[in-house]
């Protein structure tokens, strides 16, 4: 990657993600991270909790939008923290293409060789994660 | 009516939970992460790494089920249906690598309520069996009354 300290300032944009996230995504998602809470799978369920639909593991929503940071860094370990708040719900259709959620991240401030990243995740017009910022350690060289 | 006399409790830790690269291959999968050190041993050894690494949110694989059985004493009285993800942190002390034993202590640091709703933040500090510390994984979670 070319990711390097002295490169990286605050405004620096990291490459956008546009994430397609599917009916087979979330029991994927399910099945991998052991939360099997149905309004994530059963449109039954979903409804009856007063949802339009079945809705993405804000977990899911969070480690994908996570990628931007970890695909440019090319290297995970170098996260230090990384957290959000849920603030609205992604909603995947039964359908093929799934729910359209596009990611952009930018510099905020780097501090000691520590970079704060500001992610934004947007899905039908509406940000779904707030206040969501990774802090990731710049390679040295 | 969640019981109040929990918060500030430290539940006893949980564990050994063994991280195992197919897991970690599985996790990434899942969340469309294709970085070679989640899924190629050599990669990650080449990188530094002592074995494959797992993606910055792994950790809700086991400490999700500390959180639930926790949520699901009859004695903390929380109503596990309605409840909600209201947000979540991770502040890693080190990466998590496969081959990595880890215990889950769980900590009720808060509980509060207003407009309808109860908010709870719940905080996990997972460890090595030698107590070297790895992550603080920190979440809030929300139920209407």
């Amino acid at each position: 990657m070319s990711v390097e300290k002295g490169s990286v300032v605050k405004g620096t944009e990291l490459p956008p993600l546009e994430l397609h996230l599917t009916r087979a995504d979330l029991v994927r998602y399910a099945g991998a991270s052991g939360d099997l809470n149905p309004i994530h799978w059963s449109d039954r369920v979903a409804t009856g909790a007063g949802l339009p639909g079945v809705i993405a593991h804000g977990m899911l929503t969070l480690g994908a939008a996570g990628r931007i940071v970890t695909d440019w860094v090319g290297d995970a370990t170098r996260v230090r923290s990384y957290g959000a708040r849920f603030t609205r719900p992604v909603l995947v259709p039964d359908d093929d293409s799934g729910a359209t959620v596009t990611v952009t991240a930018v510099v905020s401030d780097v501090t000691d060789g520590i970079a704060k990243v500001d992610i934004k995740a947007v899905y039908d017009g509406k940000a779904v994660l707030g206040r969501a910022v990774a802090e990731v350690v710049l390679p040295a060289h | 009516m969640p019981d109040e006399s929990f918060v500030g409790r430290t539940l006893p830790a949980a564990g050994p939970y063994q991280v195992g690269r197919e897991k970690i291959r599985e996790f990434a999968t899942a969340i469309g992460d294709p970085s070679p050190l989640s899924h190629d041993v050599d990669a990650a050894r080449a990188a530094g790494h002592p074995d494959l690494v797992a993606p910055p949110t792994f950790s809700t694989t086991f400490a999700m089920p500390v959180i639930e059985g926790f949520l699901k004493d009859p004695d903390f009285g929380w109503d596990y249906t309605r409840m909600v993800h209201g947000d979540q942190r991770i502040v890693f002390q080190r990466p998590i690598f496969a081959g990595d034993e880890l215990f889950t202590t769980l900590h009720v640091d808060t509980l509060s309520t207003r407009a309808g709703s109860h908010f709870l933040t719940l905080r996990c500090e997972v460890a090595t069996a030698a107590e070297e510390p790895v992550a603080t994984f920190t979440g809030l979670l929300v139920t209407q009354t």
